[in-house]
């Protein structure tokens, strides 16, 4: 019986969990509740910017970062946020299975200062997996804000671990958690972890498995305590405890078997087998007790070395009041949405002048040096007038909107309000058979699609997680909503509306949009759970984690770095090819007639049918790559075919599209077309990975289209009915 | 037996007994919701649907459909 043998039942298991490392390294994981501030430790060992937000969930993959201490390299591992190690969701699984099962030399878990009892469950849960554990006490300084004192000396000593007090954010604690990593990681300090005792009759049944698998499992599975695995096989579930023997010599197993089926818990089974030995029943008691016994412990510690006064605790109570209130919850929701686009709207228009003043002077000198070069004109025309223009767009028109957007959204995210949000709008995606966290997931969509479909993990059943996955395209994008603001501003031109009022028309359109894509969103998620995806919605628990006052400055400063790479890497993939085959097909001829020109015309008809033009329909197609270019590929196909006009601002952009005869029906179908219709290339290939099924990648591309397309006959057939009226 | 749910705003109740089965008992006690367990009564959303409890220091959003698997004392 050989051990590759044996490993190899759970490799598919054990091989993701594996990290490849020299003698030199050690890889250490980072666990903890969610919203502990576990990215932010990790970004302050490592120096790397993962993403952080207050709201559980935020983190859904492993992220892997590296430093160095004292002449060691360290690999660090950032797990997902989990309350426990009994996995109820995909990603608690995946912390809970590195831990068991991958080669982590130590696990720092991270818990709130804040809320340290419910924290400290996983602290004895993983105290009882293995010994090399360190506590970081995270949070300190929202805990002193909140008065609450605690006594880690005294902590350190009651559990037999080693305890850092942390504020991860200033960075404060981070040197001695360095430091300590070291020291257990090198075998300097050896934590002693005093573990919960349960049941005497129990813990009997624990020493005689012990006993038997303890040789067994301490050679094959390094990282994993006896006591624990011996634990696991009375209360896992059937896959976990497959995994778990999986890794033990088969003779073990019968006397396994033999163990349990004798144990006064189990008489009722005595024939079966080891995988269904065990009732439901018995399990669920088992595992009561467990969890009974490690909270009454932690009363007694948290009793001991944690003051609170109580007074201090009723800030964000107060502020619940309002912002989760029955009355004002939602209407204030809708005022933030409205104001940050009002921000977004106001300062992009400024920030989008100078920048396409910048841009297209630079385009002139560009244009005046390949004279000078005497450079043949088509080189002129697909370099410059191609590629660097449309990228020019991209970076004038759709840049300032996301680098304002998307920096407020995170003060937001900082702040706790997302989670909040989910709260109040729960009770429609219940009529909807959705999930409540779904809400977090579009939230999510707001910043990129892509990430929101990710972001679809924190969500356990795969029904509502389809669901969510399916539906995210209808949240605009960051990629998208910039046009949306453009093209409600040509919207309003269109009306013939000059003035003042004209900036709060756009940020109530926009803002409209935005609610009729949550509309949406649940009329489908609701249509999708009568039929192709049946059934009611599975059990939802939210947290809403304290606000928290957000660094503005850094996060301002990162989130606009953050989008403006974002932006101009796109640009460059996405925006500089597509500008030079738009000018290739822009002057082409066949007939009198360009390339773009045949290719709108062919679709013409079916475009006018829903209110558009084939240029339009041309232009979403050739923007899948990236929504970004819909608009500046637009621009490009329309001057094209017509006269080359300076284009300094949103106003002149208008212009074009109201020269190429455009209506207000033209603006608002083409504002609804970019909110419904398919998602983007990056968005489908992250749908793909995440439900691994191309039926539902397929489908995550025609419901919404369908839902496009009827959206905006149902407009175009109002507007000619209002045509015949009038 | 009453259950969370019946719970009115503002009170304190002490969990007696879940009726949950499966991952949503796992969660439930790693919440916290042992026997014995205090749980104030927060809030309720603005259909009166879910409830915000304060269970063990944390606030946590429950459905109606969860609250009235545990039994409590009022
Ligand atoms: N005041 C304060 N805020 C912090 C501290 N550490 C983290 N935060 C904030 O707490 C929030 C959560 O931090 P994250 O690092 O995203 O938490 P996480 O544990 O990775 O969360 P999940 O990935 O959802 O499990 C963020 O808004 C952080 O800015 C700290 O020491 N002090
Ligand atoms: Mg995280």
């Amino acid at each position: 019986m050989g051990l590759t043998d044996q490993s190899m039942k759970s490799s598919a298991l054990t091989d993701i969990f594996h990290i490849d490392k020299n003698d030199n390294e050690f890889v250490i994981a980072l666990a903890g509740n969610p919203n502990t501030g576990k990215s932010t430790v990790f970004n302050s060992l490592t120096g790397l910017r993962q993403h952080t937000g207050n709201w559980p969930g935020k983190t859904v993959v492993n992220a892997r970062g590296n430093y160095s201490h004292q002449g060691k390299d360290f690999i660090l591992v950032d797990l997902p946020g989990t309350y426990s190690l009994f996995s109820s969701s995909a990603e608690e699984e995946v912390a809970r299975d590195f831990i068991c099962f991958g080669n982590a030399d130590a696990v720092v878990v991270v818990a709130d200062a804040t809320c340290l009892e419910r924290n400290l469950n996983l602290v004895y849960q993983v105290m009882e997996l293995t010994d090399n554990v360190i506590l970081c006490i995270n949070l300190i300084d929202e805990a002193r804000k909140k008065k609450i004192e605690i006594d880690a000396v005294g902590i350190e000593e009651d559990l037999g671990i080693p305890v850092v007090l942390c504020a991860a954010r200033n960075g404060i604690g981070i040197a001695e958690l360095k430091d300590m990593v070291y020291k257990v990681a090198m075998g300097e300090i050896k934590p002693t972890p005093r573990i919960v005792e349960y049941d005497a009759d129990y813990e009997e049944l624990i020493g005689s498995l012990v006993s038997v698998i303890g040789p067994a499992v301490k050679e094959l599975l390094r990282n994993v305590n006896p006591r624990w695995a011996a634990l696991r096989l009375t209360d896992g579930d059937e896959k976990f405890i497959n995994t778990l023997t999986g890794h033990l010599p088969g003779y073990l197993q019968s006397a396994i078997e033999g163990i349990l089926a004798e144990s006064c818990f189990f008489k009722e089974c005595k024939a079966c087998g080891i995988y269904n030995s065990v009732y439901d029943k018995d399990k669920q008691a088992i595992r009561d007790m467990i969890a009974e016994n490690t909270y009454r412990r932690i009363e007694e510690v948290t009793a001991k070395y944690v003051k609170t006064d109580t007074k201090k605790q009723y800030r964000d109570r107060m502020i619940d009041n309002y912002i989760t209130s029955k009355i004002f919850g939602l209407p204030l929701m809708l005022a933030m949405l409205a104001l940050v686009f009002w921000i977004t709207i106001s300062g992009a228009n400024s920030l989008s002048e100078l920048l396409s003043g910048f841009l297209f002077w630079v385009e002139d000198k560009l244009t005046v040096f390949f004279k000078h070069l005497d450079a043949p004109d088509w080189l002129h025309g697909v370099l410059v007038l191609g590629m660097y223009r449309t990228v020019a767009w991209v970076v004038s028109v759709m840049l300032p909107p996301m680098a304002i957007f998307f920096p407020l959204f995170t003060i937001l995210e900082d702040l706790g309000y997302l989670p909040r949000v989910a709260f109040n709008m729960d009770h429609l995606f219940k009529k909807a058979r959705a999930h409540g966290k779904q809400c977090l997931t579009m939230c999510m969509g707001f910043g990129c699609n892509a990430a929101g479909v990710t972001a679809c993990r924190i969500i356990e059943s795969p029904r509502e997680r389809l669901i969510a996955i399916l539906t995210n395209n209808f949240v605009p994008c960051n990629g998208r909503f910039p046009t949306l603001i453009a093209i409600s501003a040509v919207f309003i031109m269109s009306l013939g509306s000059s003035g003042i009022g004209n900036r709060l028309l756009a940020v109530l359109m926009v803002s409209g949009l935005v609610v009729f894509g949550i509309a949406v969103t649940l009329a489908v998620s609701w249509l999708l759970s009568k039929t192709l995806l049946k059934g009611i919605p599975s059990a939802f628990t939210l947290e809403l984690p304290p606000y928290r006052v957000p660094q503005i400055g850094r996060v301002l400063y990162t989130s606009v770095i953050d989008r403006t790479i974002f932006v101009l890497r796109r640009a460059v993939i996405a925006a500089a090819p597509a500008g030079i085959i738009i000018w290739i097909l822009g002057n082409i001829h066949i007939g009198d007639l360009s390339l773009i020109g045949h290719a709108a015309g062919f679709m013409d008809p079916a475009a006018r049918l829903i209110g558009l033009d084939g240029y339009i329909i041309l232009a979403f197609i050739l923007g899948i790559a990236a929504n970004e270019t819909v608009i500046p590929i637009l621009l490009m196909s329309y001057l094209s075919a017509g006269a080359m006009t300076e284009l300094s601002s949103i106003e002149s952009l208008g212009h074009i599209f109201l020269d190429n005869g455009w209506t207000w029906l033209t603006a608002l179908n083409t504002m609804l077309f970019s909110l419904l219709h398919w998602p983007c290339a990056a968005t489908l290939l992250t749908i793909k990975k995440e439900t691994g099924s191309m039926k539902w990648t397929v489908l995550s591309a025609f419901i919404p289209t369908a839902a496009a397309v009827l959206v905006c006959l149902t407009t175009t057939l109002i507007y000619k009915a209002i045509n015949i009226l009038l | 037996m009453p259950k969370l749910n019946d719970a009115s705003v503002g009170s304190v109740v002490t969990v007696q007994k879940l009726e949950s089965t499966g991952i949503l008992r796992e969660r439930m006690l790693a919440l916290g919701l042992t026997k014995g367990a205090k749980v104030e009564v927060i809030r309720k959303g603005p259909s009166g649907d879910p409830t915000l409890f304060c269970i063990r220091g944390a606030m946590i959003a429950l459905r109606n459909e969860e609250s009235s698997l545990i039994a409590v004392q009022i």
